[in-house]
């Protein structure tokens, strides 16, 4: 289905997700009608499901970021559906993950200040349900953040 | 407390929002959705984007349908602290394709990596030979990724 002329499509759009169709098909050494074809395509059978934003914070003023692990009580039924659903109404939450593994849930938190941490912390993490246990990796500092894949 | 570069009023919110979801969409389509002229959406945009709260953008490709089935979390400890450099560690992990994203976290853990995988036994593979085989690594946590979604923030 994919073959090298896709690949080296996607390669080059996502390593520069600004480019123009011609651009990018300037980069990869064919003409603008046939990467355009070769475009839709792809966004047709969903493999690009789109482009996004990336969002700073920390030029929003929310300069902590803190990664919270949790074990769930899993004698509860229900405690993985309830404790989503209360997750998703905290607006500082940024990413939800679930794991197969020592962690069930991974909460991804932004605060404005540790004081606003504490806060968040105290009054929307802790009173969430079902938890038997969290563990805070505080953010200080990212490395890498492309999220490409290895094509 | 630390003051916001940037002061945000409600359509500035709604048109962060719409081009976090989706960034294809013309300035003129934009601004249709929310009653403002073409250009006036178009100035709000640069304004973002000069202030640096939009700080690029991202194509979101379907992992699972180009063949990665697999997206492990990955907590790493360092060993031996005060000998290997963070530097050495950092710059030899940035290197490995499958490595997504790291952070230099303050915990349990001293990074944070996201790893993609086309299988488990892929997974494993990057795993012996290219993460346990880095300078310093020491104990390695391995959550495999079931669900994920990402949430609109404190916007609005």
């Amino acid at each position: 289905m994919l073959d090298d002329t896709d690949r080296r499509i996607l390669r080059q759009f996502q390593a520069d997700p600004d480019l123009t169709t011609a651009d990018l098909a300037a980069r990869c050494g064919l003409t603008s009608a046939t990467c355009w074809r070769r475009l839709e395509k792809m966004q047709a059978t969903g493999l690009i499901q789109g482009r996004e934003a990336v969002i700073n914070w920390a030029a929003l003023g929310y300069t902590v970021e803190v990664s919270l692990r949790f074990t769930l009580d899993k004698t509860v039924s229900r405690a993985f559906d309830e404790f989503l659903a209360a997750a998703r109404e905290v607006p500082e939450v940024l990413e939800i993950q679930t794991f197969l593994g020592r962690v069930d849930v991974r909460l991804s938190v932004i605060a404005r200040d540790l004081a606003h941490y504490q806060t968040l912390y105290r009054t929307r993490i802790l009173t969430l349900p079902h938890i038997a246990d969290i563990e805070a990796l505080m953010h200080i500092a990212r490395i890498k953040s492309d999220r490409g894949l290895p094509l | 407390m630390i003051d916001p570069v940037i002061d945000l009023d409600d359509l500035d919110r709604k048109l962060l929002r719409a081009l976090s979801q989706d960034t294809s969409q013309s300035a003129g389509a934009l601004g249709r959705r929310f009653n403002l002229s073409q250009p006036a959406t178009w100035r709000r945009i640069k304004r973002l984007e000069a202030a640096g709260v939009i700080s690029g953008r991202r194509l979101r490709l379907n992992a699972e349908a180009l063949g990665f089935g697999v997206t492990v979390f990955l907590g790493v400890k360092l060993a031996r602290k005060g000998q290997v450099s963070l530097g050495d560690f950092e710059r030899a992990v940035t290197a490995i394709p499958e490595v997504q994203s790291v952070e230099h976290v303050l915990g349990l853990y001293d990074f944070r990596l996201r790893v993609v995988a086309r299988d488990l036994g892929d997974f494993e593979r990057v795993l012996r030979r290219r993460i346990m085989t880095l300078p310093g690594a020491g104990e390695v946590e391995a959550n495999v990724l079931l669900s994920e979604e990402r949430r609109p923030g404190p916007i609005g």
